[in-house]
């Protein structure tokens, strides 16, 4: 067997290795801590670094416009109705791309940032299963299987949330959490139920095609779009999202990030792709309230950022103001999806919109991790007493501008590109709309330079005077982010056109997705 | 938590491998009757609650470590996913059950029509389901062990 047919037989079978490499990483680790902590960090990056290198392998397939199907037990789909599934189009691709890169530099900053803890078996064997359980909702194409995805990675992210069980704090946070989780689940499996009695399929592609929008669809998608942002952290839903975020260790909030984002994908995926064929009915309601919703989201975000006085609460409530320009970017494109006059508008909105979801998480990740360094190097998350850490901590410093800059979407760096292209498609359907987002942008930038002024401009302080610059794990995953930062900063257009645009229309093309299982179908052209 | 009486560590002892074999018989029989892996791994599981009751947390934790019962879990886990990994490495997909039809362990196909059940069916799916059980027995037990010991008062730490 030569090389180009062993990396054939991978392509084939990626969907199903990315989900069981990390699960099986996930268990052999408390084997291997038995022999050593450094043979157990290298054994968890190593298997990480596979699965992405996986994640990379399908995605280039993927983004060349195939859809991937796995089966799973059979190698035919005689009977999808009872098969599990794994469909792959172009934005499951994208969003297994960010979940991946987000767990990869988690674990490497892990390395020293929490080289004093104890029960750090544990903590890989979670990381690792929250990494399967996100790749996992990302990348099947069964509803059913999706719920117990999410299922996975709500109970590994709570207990990843209070891994510091000796802070009060971290534990209210995790509780919140996994009461927040269950409930958002038990929705979704209430409103899998429905599609189960109607259709008598589970199978996303199944639905789709089958979809007649009754009184029942109505309710379940109400419950679906309401769990789902209940679990991305959409106001008024978003109370457990600051606590969650600001006490759980930094890498941890890494990948809640991409969890997050993973249930956002699932809003997008329900709405485009599982009532794609209802859309001439119902798009410009749904497409208005995801839109409010974005707005909502973004305003409250911003404005509790301010106010903060906590460095990670504040940056989670400026995530919170994020997630408002993806729900604002990919409502805009369903609500002029319909009208033709308006298609390159609706497809800009969508590109800016899914575009940003790689972004925030970029932008906010960093953030974190910069947030996690002061905390490692100082003990300290209060804003008001930290200062002068410029001339101790100059790496990190340097880290922080560009998270800074990102965030609030200055150029040269990528929230620009994002939040240019969601202003400009805004404004094409409702000038107020796209200066509430730059009103957001302008407030975001405010809150953050604020914090950097009293976190690391001022005289130096007497207590701060042994804080050296944090370790090289840390810099090192800080720095990877950064460089991805500035690179999609300076060539937006390579990536908005190889990965971002494929992502956008999978989403606007759901017939695509519904023709590769059900060859029938005739919808969604 | 310490011990009880005597009367209710006689009957526990007597009760135990009554308990166990029922639940092992659960595990064995998961892809012929009702029950399976998790089912049959939580009785076991609930059969070694009620000796922790019975004898005291202090008693069985000089008997069974915690850390043994993570290592048989992590193996039952391992062993789960090793076999869906057989599947593929036998040439064709995940999970793929590549026992059935090879008249080997588990490998033979039922006549079809009614009659007795066969135990020697299923293919790995009753390998998955000693699998399954293993993990769920190992799991429970540790779970309620931890909280057990965890949460003794004081005075009891001999």
């Amino acid at each position: 067997m030569n090389v180009a047919d062993l990396i054939d037989l991978l392509l084939q079978h990626s969907p199903a290795l990315i989900v069981a490499v990390p699960l099986l990483g996930a268990f052999i680790t408390p084997l291997i801590s038995r022999l050593n902590d450094k043979v157990r960090n290298v054994f968890v990056i190593l298997t990480l670094g596979l699965t992405a290198s996986l994640v990379f392998l399908l995605a280039s397939d993927v983004f060349t416009g195939n859809i991937h199907t796995y089966i799973f037990g059979s190698q035919d789909l005689a009977l999808p109705v009872v098969r599990i599934l794994f469909e792959v189009d172009a934005m499951s691709a994208f969003m297994a791309i960010i979940s991946v890169i987000l767990s990869l530099v988690a674990v490497i900053y892990s390395w020293s940032f929490m080289k004093e803890n104890t029960g750090l078996d544990k903590y890989y064997t979670l990381i690792l299963l929250m990494t399967a359980g996100m790749l996992g909702m990302e990348l099947t194409g069964d509803l059913f299987n999706f719920f117990v995805f999410l299922e996975i990675t709500s109970i590994s992210s709570a207990a990843l949330v209070a891994f510091w069980t000796n802070k009060a704090k971290s534990v209210e946070a995790g509780f919140k959490y996994i009461v927040i989780s269950t409930i958002g689940a038990l929705f979704i499996l209430f409103s899998i139920a429905l599609f189960y009695g109607q259709y008598n399929a589970l199978n996303m592609a199944m639905i789709a095609s089958a979809m007649q929008y009754t009184f029942l669809d109505k309710i379940a998608l109400v419950l679906l779009i309401a769990a789902l942002a209940m679990k991305a952290g959409v106001v008024p839903m978003h109370m457990w999202l600051p606590d969650a975020y600001s006490k759980a260790p930094s890498s941890v909030t890494l990948i809640l990030v991409g969890a997050t984002q993973a249930s956002l994908y699932g809003v997008f995926r329900v709405c485009f792709t599982i009532y794609g064929g209802a859309i001439n009915l119902s798009s410009i309601s749904i497409g208005w309230i995801l839109v409010i919703l974005g707005i909502i989201t973004m305003l409250l975000g911003v404005a509790m950022a301010i106010i903060q006085t906590d460095f990670k609460r504040l940056i989670a409530f400026s995530a919170v103001a994020e997630i408002g320009y993806m729900l604002l970017g990919i409502g805009t494109g369903l609500v002029v999806m319909l009208n033709p006059e308006m298609t390159a508008t609706g497809l800009a909105a969508m590109k800016g919109g899914i575009f940003h979801i790689m972004n925030d998480a970029l932008d906010v990740g960093l953030l974190f991790l910069v947030a996690g360094a002061i905390y490692y190097a100082t003990k300290e998350t209060s804003l008001n007493k930290l200062g002068g850490l410029a001339r101790n901590m100059k790496y990190t410093t340097v880290f922080f501008i560009i998270g800074l800059l990102a965030v609030s979407g200055m150029p040269p760096m990528n929230g620009f590109a994002s939040k240019l292209l969601i202003y400009e498609s805004t404004y094409q359907l409702n000038p107020i709309l796209s200066i509430i987002a730059i009103l957001s942008s302008i407030m975001l930038l405010a809150v953050f330079v604020k914090v950097f002024h009293s976190a690391f401009l001022g005289p130096a302080l007497p207590k701060f005077e042994n804080v050296k610059e944090v370790p090289k794990s840390m810099l090192i995953a800080m720095g990877t982010i950064a460089t991805i930062i500035i690179i999609f900063g300076l060539f937006p257009e390579i990536i908005v056109n190889s990965i971002v645009e494929p992502a956008a229309n999978a989403l606007i093309n759901y017939g695509d997705y519904v023709r590769e299982v059900i060859p029938s179908f005739t919808g969604g052209v | 938590m310490s011990g009880m009486s005597k009367i209710v560590k006689t009957i526990s002892s007597i009760t135990f491998p009554l308990i166990t074999i029922y639940g092992l018989y659960v595990i064995a029989h998961g892809h012929l009757t009702p029950g399976g892996g998790f089912q049959g791994g939580a009785i076991v599981a609930s059969g070694c609650a009620m000796m922790l009751v019975s004898y005291g947390s202090i008693w069985i934790v000089s008997r069974v470590k915690e850390k043994n019962l993570s290592i048989l879990e992590s193996l039952g886990a391992v062993c789960f996913i090793l076999l869906a990994l057989l599947g593929l490495g036998f040439g064709a997909v995940f999970f793929n059950n590549f026992l059935v039809g090879t008249n080997s362990l588990f490998g033979v196909v039922p006549a079809a029509g009614s009659g007795l059940a066969d135990i020697n069916t299923g293919g790995v799916i009753p390998l998955m389901n000693f699998a399954v059980g293993l993990k769920v027995i190992a799991g429970l037990f540790g779970i309620v062990l931890v909280m057990a010991h965890a949460s003794r008062t004081k005075g009891e730490k001999k």
